[in-house]
């Protein structure tokens, strides 16, 4: 039996929450100031948070006991259905700051869009993480201007930030027929219908920060099929390592 | 017998209310989880006490503590069948915090969230009166702070840094 379009759905959420979440969490005490260490693991708090309430969802519905642990720390990298964009790695402050505008930019209307869901867990869910999102869109968005519009090298990191990450995000728009499948059954938003509001915050924010937006011919995708880039296979195995080496460790 | 029963049911449904809106919040201890808002209800049904609680943000790591200090507060109440359970809808906030609860928000150092939880534009300003001096010449210098909860703010009258509870 193939997967549900309510779980796929749900998954993908959830990995992208988590995966986000936890690259946030590799800013712990690197951050440039002390302020940002905290806004950063703020941020990755958050999505964690909201990883840990899809994926216990995503368990109830799928029916065969797996809980949000198990869907979290025991999958294979090709189970993933996280967006490309959520495990690129950090590089630069500039480079974390692009890739979390493009990602809440989009999250945060689209869960705006999700509080009106057909599914009540995933519209309650929707309810919290979208006063959530507000802020990181707010925080990011103003950290891209001051770089944007900040010195010859802020700008310049900025912009080859954006130029690096923006062939990502198209994959935010991405449809395929199991998400058609939950489109269509109310469970979730269609992506085009949130384009419009990802656009004028990403032209608005990049307008001041003085930033052109990249021209790309075709984006890069692959994630939500479980195809992943080469920063994936690591990520995973310093997120899964505690649970594979003292499988069912709890603390 | 109907009458002194339900009166019982209502004694003991206060007395178990009180126990567990007694509980504070673990990381703004000044505050009980019936000031934030949190405890959302506690019902009695068949002999057995369910306090219900609501997280203030999806990923707020006081959680698993306040459900346990619910199930301690209730258990030292003298109820022994007690459950603690955890919804997300309605989502909180910060509507729901009491006045008594904001004042003493302030009297810690703590600025509370100011006006209603509208939405306001993406980018803004916002005016926070610093809790210390009362001076309005303050400056955000982070939205988040030292919880989930709270923006990093400072105030240019006396300097002093302070946590603004963020109006969600």
């Amino acid at each position: 039996m193939t997967d549900s379009p309510l779980f796929l759905a749900t998954l993908r959420l959830a990995d992208d929450a988590l995966v986000l979440g936890h690259r946030l969490s590799e800013w712990c005490g690197h951050a440039p100031v002390l302020e940002e260490d905290l806004a950063l693991g703020n941020l990755g708090l958050d999505l964690i948070g909201q990883a840990r309430s899809l994926y216990s969802y995503a368990g109830e519905v799928e029916g065969k006991g797996r809980d949000e642990d198990q869907l979290a720390y025991l999958r294979r990298e090709g189970e993933y259905r996280n967006l490309l964009l959520v495990e690129q790695p950090n590089g630069d402050f500039a480079v974390t700051m692009v890739r979390h505008l493009l990602f809440s930019a989009f999250m945060f209307p689209f869960h705006q869009a999700m509080t009106a869901s057909s599914d009540a867990t995933l519209a309650a869910i929707a309810a919290k993480a979208e006063k959530e999102m507000a802020y990181h869109v707010r925080h990011t968005g103003e950290w891209l201007i001051r770089l944007g519009d900040g010195t010859a090298e802020s700008h310049r990191r900025a912009q080859t930030a954006l130029d690096e990450l923006w062939p990502y995000s198209g994959e935010l728009f991405d449809v395929d027929a199991a998400m058609r499948s939950a489109i269509d059954a109310g469970f979730v938003p269609d992506p085009e219908a949130i384009r419009p509001r990802f656009e004028a915050t990403i032209d608005q924010v990049l307008a001041e920060a003085t930033l052109t937006r990249p021209r790309v011919g075709a984006f890069q995708t692959g994630g939500r099929a479980g195809r992943h880039s080469e920063h994936m296979g690591f990520l995973l195995a310093e997120l899964q390592y505690m649970q594979r080496t003292y499988p069912n460790a709890t603390w | 017998m109907g009458t002194v029963s339900s009166l019982d049911h209502a004694r003991q449904q206060a007395s178990a209310w009180a126990a567990a809106a007694a509980v504070c919040d673990p990381e703004v201890p000044v505050l009980t989880i019936e000031d934030l808002g949190v405890l959302r209800e506690v019902r009695i049904e068949g002999g057995r006490v369910e306090a219900v609680i609501t997280p203030t943000y999806s990923g707020c790591p006081a959680m698993s503590l306040i459900a346990l200090n619910v199930e301690v507060a209730l258990e030292e109440a003298g109820f022994t069948n007690v459950k603690v359970t955890s919804v997300l809808a309605p989502a909180w906030t910060t509507d729901w915090m009491s006045e008594a609860g904001k004042a003493k928000l302030a009297a810690y150092g703590i600025a509370p969230p100011s006006g209603k939880a509208g939405r306001r534009a993406l980018f803004g300003e916002e005016t926070v009166a610093c809790p210390r001096c009362g001076s309005a010449d303050t400056a955000k210098v982070s939205e988040f702070g030292s919880t989930a909860c709270k923006a990093h703010w400072r105030c240019r009258a006396c300097a002093e840094p302070f946590d603004y509870f963020k109006c969600i």
